[in-house]
């Protein structure tokens, strides 16, 4: 049996055969250090793959040596290499990240089954983005979503309302994941497969209410799982009440990961000659994409729990995708890819930064923030450095993604979105100037739950926190990376879909 | 009018599924107890496995079985070629023009030729053995047919058509059996009745042809398994919730949050607990 051969089923099975062995471990660092060197293993058997793509295009992997369409198939183009090699990059890094603030913020007893939720969260999402069958994509989605809602509860250690907003996530992605079903049901029952290229070539031509039912089952079922604007209520408080680590690895990858099975299922599955989904590009994702931007936004203007803040503002940033998404041009999923790439730098750094400072004064409240340039300067200057990212300052990532989103509007004649794209990246600079001027300008409290001396936050914290914060400013600086990368992903999709080059 | 009425009662299953699916989703909505949220959310994901279950009932379908030639992938539908009914179907079960023909096919073409000299030896006058594998042979062609059609697609043959043939053909081997004493000739005489059975269930069910497609069974297999674990944690987390705040009506646990938020003056958010 050739290693290489097998290499596309690694990214998930090394990660879901590793969680129950964590069990196993004492507690203590044995279950980070394992957690930790799978996330690795699993991030460097991903990079492979994106290399063997670049090489050789598509991989097909055939589970258990049955020929797809009947046996369950791994298809991997650019575009889900590229989301695998994210998912598990920012797992390796936060991974790393969070043994001293995971020793803080959750039951110390709770330690070996935190990290092997992380580790079935990770396969979860990892098997989401590798699988080509369409009933695979929900099992994965529901392993990944059932170890979310036990890891937010996790941090009821600190705040009982992890509880509460566990509870409502679980309502509603469960909801999601239910509609997502129904229509993978519907569509089975128009074309009797569930591989999604055969799916593709069945469903070409077909375009009766069944299918249309199915196709809105899908999008509003994907819709809640990845937080699309209305559907976005179990998010922000998701995200404030987990534990930080968990709140920096979800918001880096487990709404980009349902964003790229809606890229998935919008051009692999059903394409442009389904009339649908223009209409929905134009009636939808348009008008509620414009609408996260600003709404999400305006809220996180006004929040004074900084976590809080960052999650709304990760509701405005899933409208920045849906936007180039919706276009449908090259350009547009272009600059959706490449903004999912570069969000999951920007808001897992942010959401460290956030991390080291609850680790040192016990709270994510924008008071505590106060003053923390002279006490915690090197978390400070993550924050500020992955911030201006989330603006969209040159010479970081965000620069890129917004630059990729003005050009697609502009060509696919938006002109008002790139207006609307500009005015909304000002109220981030607000939201994240609040932040930034309570942190350099302000006098540390002499008095007050947040007066004890600080000190910056451990160095196994901060190194990892600045791997992402360096990635921000690297892929801001070599955009041929990236940016080829996913263009080609975006031309490969739109070419199967059947859209104008 | 009339036909309005058929399609609405034919599809009752259908009606069930949706009054279910939107029982349970606004039980989740409407009730403040995160029990009977959950129970909500129960029936609702219940609904779904009645749709599976319902869209697995195929009229005019058949298994895709092979017999004889290739196996081809390419054209059949979403299950492994040869592991479907064929080995799981008890062969009595006959429920299907198709499902008796895939399974008694093969035996009994077997049996036939095996048994072929010697009843030409003792009897070859008056025995329809030839025209017994003519019968078998156009029952053989409708599970080749559809092997290859698609599951949905109801079977492009005139299965009653067939069934007589068969029929006509294995009538007279009952009464043959019992002039048969001699042991050599049992052989033939058990697959005559075998034949005559199955054959005889088609028939019987060649007005009313239900393939039931054991892939969506599957599915909603594992769609269970996903539901019971949502279940589990979310009836944890309800528990959780009880311990943490002593209540689980939901307006209560928010009037909690709040008054620990803003109503007890300068507690900072880390200090609800």
């Amino acid at each position: 049996m050739n290693l290489a051969e097998q290499l596309p089923v690694l990214p998930v099975i090394i990660p879901l055969v590793a969680a129950p062995i964590t069990l196993l471990l004492p507690q203590g660092r044995a279950p980070h250090l394992w957690a930790t060197l799978i996330s690795w293993l699993t991030f460097a058997a991903s990079i492979a793959l994106v290399r063997m793509v670049n090489d050789t295009g598509l991989i097909s992997y055939h589970l258990g040596d049955w020929a797809p369409p009947l046996g369950i198939e791994y298809r991997i183009d650019l575009a889900n290499a590229l989301v695998l090699a994210l998912v598990s990059g920012i797992a390796s890094v936060v991974f790393a990240f969070a043994y001293r603030s995971v020793r803080v913020e959750v039951d110390p007893r709770q330690s070996t089954f935190f990290y092997c939720a992380m580790l079935i969260c990770l396969t979860g999402l990892m098997g989401v983005t590798i699988t080509g069958d369409a009933f695979n994509v929900f099992v994965f989605l529901e392993i990944s979503s059932l170890s979310t809602y036990a890891l937010i509860a996790m941090g009821a250690n600190r705040d009982r309302r992890a509880l509460t907003s566990s509870f409502n996530y679980l309502v509603m992605g469960t909801i999601g994941a239910t509609f997502f079903v129904i229509g993978i049901g519907l569509l089975y029952q128009a074309t009797g497969t569930l591989n999604m290229a055969d799916l593709h070539d069945r469903l070409a031509g077909q375009s009766n209410r069944m299918v249309e039912a199915g196709f809105a089952f899908i999008v509003v079922g994907i819709g809640l799982k990845l937080a699309m604007f209305p559907l976005h209520l179990w998010l922000p408080n998701a995200y404030t009440y987990a534990p930080s680590a968990v709140s920096a690895f979800i918001a880096a990858t487990a709404t980009k990961v349902a964003v790229y099975v809606l890229i998935r299922f919008f051009y692999s599955v059903f394409g442009f000659d389904f009339a649908f989904v223009g209409h929905a590009f134009t009636y939808v994702l348009l008008p509620l994409g414009l609408a996260g931007m600003f709404i999400a936004s305006l809220v996180a203007l006004f929040q004074d729990d900084v976590k809080r803040m960052l999650a709304y503002s990760s509701v405005a940033q899933i409208g920045y995708m849906l936007l180039g998404l919706s276009f449908a041009t090259v350009e547009g999923l272009t600059a959706s890819l490449v903004h999912v790439l570069n969000h999951a730098l920007m808001k897992g750094a942010l959401f460290m930064a956030v991390a080291c400072v609850v680790f040192r004064t016990g709270s994510h409240s924008l008071q505590a923030f106060a003053g923390l340039a002279k006490r915690m300067p090197v978390t400070t200057w993550a924050f500020i450095l992955s911030g201006l990212s989330l603006i969209g300052v040159p010479l970081t990532v965000g620069f890129i993604s917004k630059w990729y989103l003005l050009t697609a509007a502009f060509a696919a004649g938006h002109g008002y979105a790139a207006f609307l794209i500009v005015a909304s990246s000002l109220i981030a600079l607000v939201y994240i100037g609040r932040v930034a001027e309570m942190m350099l300008l302000r006098e540390p409290p002499s008095e007050g739950p947040y007066a004890i001396p600080l000190k910056e936050a451990p160095l196994s914290m901060l190194i990892p926190m600045w791997v992402l914060v360096a990635a921000n400013v690297y892929f801001g600086v070599r955009t041929d990376l990236t940016g080829d990368l996913a263009t080609r992903a975006a031309e490969a999709l739109m070419l199967a879909a059947g859209g104008a080059p | 009018m009339d036909g309005w009425i058929d399609f609405a009662l034919g599809r009752y299953n259908y009606w069930i599924a949706i009054i279910l699916m939107m029982t349970g989703l606004y039980i989740v909505y409407e009730r403040g107890n995160l029990v009977k949220k959950v129970v909500g959310l129960n029936l609702f994901q219940t609904s779904v496995f009645i749709f599976y279950i319902t869209i697995g009932k195929i009229a005019d379908g058949t298994a895709p079985i092979y017999i004889g030639g290739e196996l081809e992938h390419g054209e059949s539908e979403g299950e492994p070629a040869g592991v479907g009914p064929l080995h799981e179907a008890p062969a009595d079960g006959a429920n299907t023009l198709g499902d008796s023909a895939g399974a008694a096919t093969p035996d009994l073409a077997d049996k036939i030729n095996n048994s072929e000299p010697i009843l030409h030896g003792k009897i070859a006058n008056d025995f329809p053995a030839n025209d017994l594998k003519a019968g078998l042979e156009s029952l053989k062609s409708p599970a080749d047919t559809t092997a290859d059609a698609s599951l949905h697609a109801a079977p492009d043959i005139d299965a009653g058509k067939i069934a007589n043939d068969a029929l006509a053909a294995v009538e007279k081997p009952p009464a043959l059996a019992l002039d048969l004493a001699d042991p050599a000739g049992l052989h033939g005489a058990d697959a005559a009745n075998a034949a005559h059975n199955a054959i005889g269930a088609a028939v019987h069910h060649v007005s009313e042809v239900t393939y039931s497609n054991p892939l969506p069974h599957v599915l909603i297999l594992t769609a269970i398994v996903v539901g019971v674990a949502t279940t589990a944690v979310g009836l944890a987390l309800a528990v959780r919730i009880r311990e943490a705040y002593g209540t689980i009506e939901e307006d209560e646990l928010e009037a909690i949050d709040n008054i620990a938020e803003f109503g007890e003056g300068a507690a900072p958010a880390g200090a609800a607990s």
